[in-house]
């Protein structure tokens, strides 16, 4: 499903470069849940660029559902990002836009049409649990509503795989334990789920693959692994 | 195609409705570089019709001699009407000329009593020419100087005209220029604050804009509907600067009559408020879409 070969990432500015990622391996299989720890700055955001093709790697392979980042043009980035969904901690919806647009938006996007918007944005705001807040715009909604319309929006395309930055890291515990809940049940109807956090908690209970970094290095790659930083 | 279509037009309706106040403003910005647009037209019109009307005034004239036969006359007549520089030839006999200068003067005794003490009448026939440009006046007074029967001539106005023809023609040249130049300048001026304006108003949108490329969206749909908002802040903009114009100019007319006689604006603007109205909204929509598309290139990189 997501290939990581020897991966290296390095950011140059003027003359200082920083490595973000060091030669990085690891494969990710169908219907993994599959978590990422480490610090800030230890290499996760740069695994999920380099996921969804914000960025190339500077040296090395990613392939990502049989599609070669490296070689990836411009014009196929969009059909790229519609097998993958992504949410974040900062929940990035549209703010012009109803619950119910901002997950029609995905599908327009795609090209999809609109007999299959009427049937599936319902559906999806249903299973997150936001039926009555169909016609609701961001700014009245919680901060667990927003990142809810934001999975139904990551999951209407049905995608491969579902990343997940830091997506409980503005959220009170509580809200947190739903997001994750959800997530694991998207994870149980067949999408890999691949999840960065801080949160110890969080990882411990899940109780399931953990892959750790540190300095851009990966440090540990568990099976049922735990949250744990030297 | 069509379902892509129709969504990229329902979202560039839905922006400009939903940021109302950012619309309304980039089109009240689009209304002045409009009417400065329309100002520069009518500059251009007013300036050109002042120095035609101008131009209009200044023939030169050729006199003959009191014995020259007017079959002598009708040839140059004939010789110059074959010239390429020159439009008009008007012949005045002797006769005719007197005709009009009595009827000039019958209110003056002196005058009357004065030609009628005369047996012989002491005007010159002519010949007054008309050229296409002002310039090839000297061409002509060069010609006649150099004809053949130039024995027949008495005298050329042209050297008493010339110090004017030549002072017009460089005021003629001047004025072009100027406008030439303030056309240009204003124009870029009035594009650039346009475009400045649709910039910003794309900048408030940055986020939404990556965000729309995570989701999936393609450049041209994202695209679409920041040109769709342009071609209706040309559409409004241009019906408005047009209907602003009507009174400015119903009001000015009459002043500008004062200076230029021949001019009726007012009326050049309705027999041309069609094309007006049209180009005012095809500049503003080409405004519009150019902006629009350019300011975005540099959020869609992402």
């Amino acid at each position: 499903m997501i290939t990581f070969q020897n991966v290296s990432k390095v950011y140059k500015m003027n003359e200082h470069s920083s490595v973000a990622l060091d030669d990085a391996s690891f494969n990710i299989e169908a219907k993994e849940f599959v978590s990422l720890v480490g610090k800030s700055g230890a290499g996760k955001s740069t695994i999920i660029k380099l996921i969804i093709g914000e960025e190339k790697p500077t040296k090395g392979k990613v392939i990502v559902s049989s599609h070669d980042i490296n070689k990836l043009k411009m014009n196929q980035l969009p059909h790229l990002r519609r097998h993958i969904g992504v949410i974040f901690q900062d929940f990035r919806l549209l703010n012009n836009k109803t619950a119910f647009e901002n997950v029609a938006f995905a599908l327009e996007a795609a090209g999809r049409p609109q007999v299959e918007i009427e049937e599936y944005v319902p559906q999806a705001l249903e299973m997150v649990g936001l039926k009555d807040k169909v016609s609701h715009f961001p700014s009245e909604l919680s901060g667990g509503e927003k990142q809810r319309v934001a999975i139904a929006r990551a999951m209407i395309n049905h995608p491969d795989v579902l990343i997940a930055d830091e997506p409980t890291g503005n959220l009170d515990p509580f809200n947190s334990a739903e997001i994750i809940k959800l997530l694991l049940k998207i994870n149980e109807l067949g999408t890999v789920v691949i999840l960065a956090t801080h949160d110890k908690n969080i990882v411990d209970n899940l109780n399931k693959r953990v892959i750790s970094f540190e300095d851009g290095k990966i440090i540990r790659d568990e099976q049922k692994g735990k949250y744990i930083l030297t | 195609m069509f379902t892509a279509l129709s969504r990229v037009i329902k979202y560039g309706l839905f922006n400009f409705w939903r940021s109302g106040w950012l619309s309304a403003a980039t089109i009240i910005i689009m209304i002045v570089t409009l009417i400065v647009f329309e100002g520069l037209i009518f500059f251009n019109v007013l300036t050109k019709q002042a120095l035609e009307s101008l131009k209009d005034k200044i023939d030169i004239s050729v006199y003959f001699n009191q014995e020259s036969s007017e079959d002598g006359i009708l040839k140059i007549k004939k010789s110059l009407e074959d010239l390429s520089e020159v439009k008009k030839v008007e012949y005045l006999s002797k006769e005719k000329a007197l005709e009009i200068f009595k009827e000039k003067h019958k209110e003056d005794q002196t005058i009357s009593e004065a030609l009628r003490e005369l047996d012989v009448n002491p005007l010159l026939a002519s010949l007054n020419i008309k050229a296409y440009d002002t310039k090839d006046y000297g061409i002509i007074n060069t010609y006649l100087n150099n004809n053949s029967s130039k024995n027949l001539i008495n005298k050329i106005s042209y050297a008493q005209n010339s110090t004017i023809i030549d002072r017009l023609n460089r005021i003629m040249g001047t004025m072009n220029k100027i406008g030439t130049f303030l056309t240009i300048l204003f124009s870029f001026i009035a594009v650039l604050i346009t475009f400045n304006t649709i910039r910003l108003a794309i900048y408030s949108n940055r986020e939404e804009i990556g965000i729309m490329r995570l989701v999936g969206a393609s450049n041209s749909f994202i695209r679409g509907p920041y040109v769709v908002e342009g071609i209706i802040y040309g559409i409004i903009a241009g019906i408005f600067s047009f209907i602003i114009l009507i009174p400015a100019i119903y009001y000015g007319s009459p002043y500008i009559k004062i200076f230029i006689p021949e001019m009726n604006i007012w009326s050049y603007l309705i027999s041309n408020s069609m094309n007006i109205l049209s180009y005012q909204i095809i500049f503003g929509v080409a405004l519009g879409i150019a902006s629009s598309s350019i300011a975005i290139r540099k959020y869609l990189r992402v």
